[in-house]
């Protein structure tokens, strides 16, 4: 018999789960062992970020202790009133980078939402000459590295007039492949039923996408956002925005890094705000993510 | 022939609903993606610096690149070491980490997934190890060896040929636990549970049989799946690279393909030669893909 909390997680997530019970074949000591695996390589992954945060709130003379400690002993927040000063001072206000990030990341991710999915629906649900091909060259899009890419879209930047541009980091993120290729592989478990009888009351395919399809797609729109969020929020526009008034986060926290010793307390101040706020994501949208990702069943 | 094209045109028009709803994710795919890899290969095979229109000279490109240029030789090296020791190690770290969180309660499961992925999620931190390896003896790495009297004075970790490579390695890893461990931890939550029951009356008799026979073969798309992205990875080392080693290297410990791509590129502006780059990387990628694909189907045979 099933305990209640069981019942409602099996829900929750459908058919996909299954409850971790005890199994059989099971060695004390093999399970042991994982575990110690798992702790060991748990604190290499996690330790760095420890003395990311810690370094934070180190006074200066702290920072420069010998010999150097990983958690702090005397917190201070006055690393982040000397990165807002130094920010304050520079000749493009620390908002100004901050309304660039928050810019580039919303609208990329609004753009790459709808486009993805409204592209998504016709490959998953309908029929028609091309699909196929079509879907094949996304797939295969996901093996390329932007690196590769890099120079010839340079010039096609520039040919249609977006250097120098917030758009340059925007557009692009519209039709970014792995988002296209996760929404289609979620929208293959919506019923057909549904659709068709949407369409045997009269509903026009764009009405379907738009009223039936994406409010059934919600799951999978939390990872798209979590996943172009993660690109956006990192990338520094490099090679395509040369004003200084436009460029991001990333970027300035690099100038701060790159000032030297008399700023290291205002870097660990910027480390600590550029990774809290994609981790902060994550923690409230992981299960969410993780359900769209199992019961999207992915297929070769 | 005339039938069946007058067939096609039907079946498009009766579906132009379909082409209009991809369309505006096509055309940008098409722009940005695409376009630009056919340009890419088309230039390989000219002489081009941005300024003239590109002249057509063959090979001469990959003649150079792979006879000429010695630095493309240590970035081919430096990728493949790369490619050869974070691929196979993160992909199977992803899984085994993914398999063992798995057996977790679900709210335990969910902090370690967390700690496991903070890193590639956090959004190049990677500066931080810039301060655990700083050359200094207030770097982490150094204040510990001192302490502890391993060493009598700090090593300059990034400017030392014989340390970067090996750091550069470890930063990787700690970075590569992202999407395909997502999707390794998504899958194994989706194997069918009757199928250990049914495996242990068959005989299967410890955790390594159950593995090999029943949750690898059940989630070979996410194994797919994660390969592509590992793959992908693994070649395309440059921003910790750069981050880390500077650009360039000393004596170009840390140039990999890519970097040599970005210098040839935006410093020198040899786009024809910065294209055959791209091109190679392209196609070591598309072909370590096609084998890896070939080896997972033989998973749990």
């Amino acid at each position: 018999m099933n305990i209640p909390f069981q019942v409602n997680a099996r829900r929750r997530i459908g058919h996909a789960v299954r409850m971790p019970k005890k199994r059989v074949n099971r060695s004390a000591w093999g399970t042991f062992s994982l575990f110690a695996l798992l702790t060991l390589f748990g604190a290499f992954m996690i330790l760095p970020l420890v003395y990311a945060i810690n370094n934070a709130f180190k006074p200066l003379d702290e920072i420069f202790i010998f010999p150097p400690t990983l958690f702090v002993r005397h917190p201070t927040l006055n690393n982040f009133v000397d990165l807002f000063n130094l920010l304050g001072n520079s000749w493009v206000p620390f908002s100004r980078y901050i309304f660039n990030t928050v810019f580039i990341t919303g609208a990329g991710i609004i753009g790459h939402v709808i486009f993805a999915s409204a592209a998504a629906y016709p490959l998953a649900k309908h029929h028609f000459p091309g699909k196929k091909v079509l879907f094949t060259i996304v797939v295969l899009s996901l093996m390329f590295t932007p690196a590769v890419t890099a120079m010839p879209n340079y010039m096609i930047m520039s040919w249609l007039g977006l250097i120098d541009t917030y758009w340059a980091v925007i557009i692009p993120a519209f039709a970014y492949s792995l988002g296209l290729y996760l929404m289609k592989q979620f929208m293959e478990q919506i019923p057909d039923v549904l659709l068709e009888a949407a369409k045997i009351d009269g509903a026009s395919e764009y009405r379907i996408f738009w009223t039936i399809v994406m409010p059934n797609v919600k799951p999978a729109w939390l990872t798209l956002i979590i996943l172009l969020f993660q690109i956006l929020w990192g990338s520094d526009g490099n090679g395509f925005i040369y004003s200084e008034q436009l460029k991001s986060l990333h970027f300035a926290a690099g100038q701060v890094v790159a000032g030297g010793i008399a700023r290291s307390g205002a870097a660990a101040a910027v480390a600590l705000i550029l990774m809290s706020v994609p981790i902060t994501l994550f923690v409230f949208s992981q299960s969410r993510i993780i359900e769209t990702m199992a019961t999207s069943g992915m297929k070769d | 022939m005339q039938n069946w094209w007058s067939l096609k045109w039907h079946e498009i028009r009766a579906n132009k609903h379909s082409y209009f709803l991809m369309a505006p994710y096509m055309i940008l795919f098409a722009v940005f993606t695409v376009l630009p890899v056919l340009v890419s290969i088309v230039l390989s095979f000219t002489y081009f610096n941005m300024l003239e229109f590109p002249k057509f000279i063959g090979w001469q490109n990959y003649t150079r690149l792979f006879l000429e240029d010695d630095v493309f030789l240590i970035a081919l090296k430096n990728t493949l070491l790369f490619a050869v020791i974070t691929g196979p190690i993160s992909y199977i770290a992803c899984f085994v980490f993914a398999w063992i969180i798995n057996e977790l309660s679900p709210k335990l499961r969910a902090v370690m997934t967390l700690v496991f992925y903070a890193p590639s999620i956090s959004g190049n931190v990677y500066f931080i190890w810039l301060m655990i390896f700083s050359g200094d003896r207030y770097g982490i790495m150094n204040g510990l060896l001192l302490r502890f009297g391993f060493i009598l004075e700090p090593i300059l970790w990034l400017k030392t040929e014989g340390y970067i490579m090996p750091i550069i390695i470890l930063v990787q890893l700690w970075l590569s636990l992202g999407t395909g461990f997502l999707a390794f931890i998504a899958g194994l939550q989706t194997v069918d549970g009757t199928l250990y029951e049914a495996g242990a009356v068959d005989g299967i008799k410890n955790r390594w049989q159950e593995l090999w026979y029943i949750t690898l073969p059940s989630m070979r798309p996410q194994l797919m799946f994660g390969a592509v992205i590992q793959i992908t990875t693994a070649f395309a080392v440059a921003d910790v690279s750069i981050a880390l080693a500077g650009f360039p290297s000393v004596n170009y410990a840390a140039e990999t393909i890519v970097t040599h791509l970005i210098d040839f590129g935006t410093t020198r502006f040899e786009m024809g030669y910065a294209s055959a780059i791209a091109t190679v990387l392209f196609l070591i990628m598309v072909a370590s893909n096609l084998i890896v694909q070939k080896l997972l189907r033989k998973v749990g045979e």
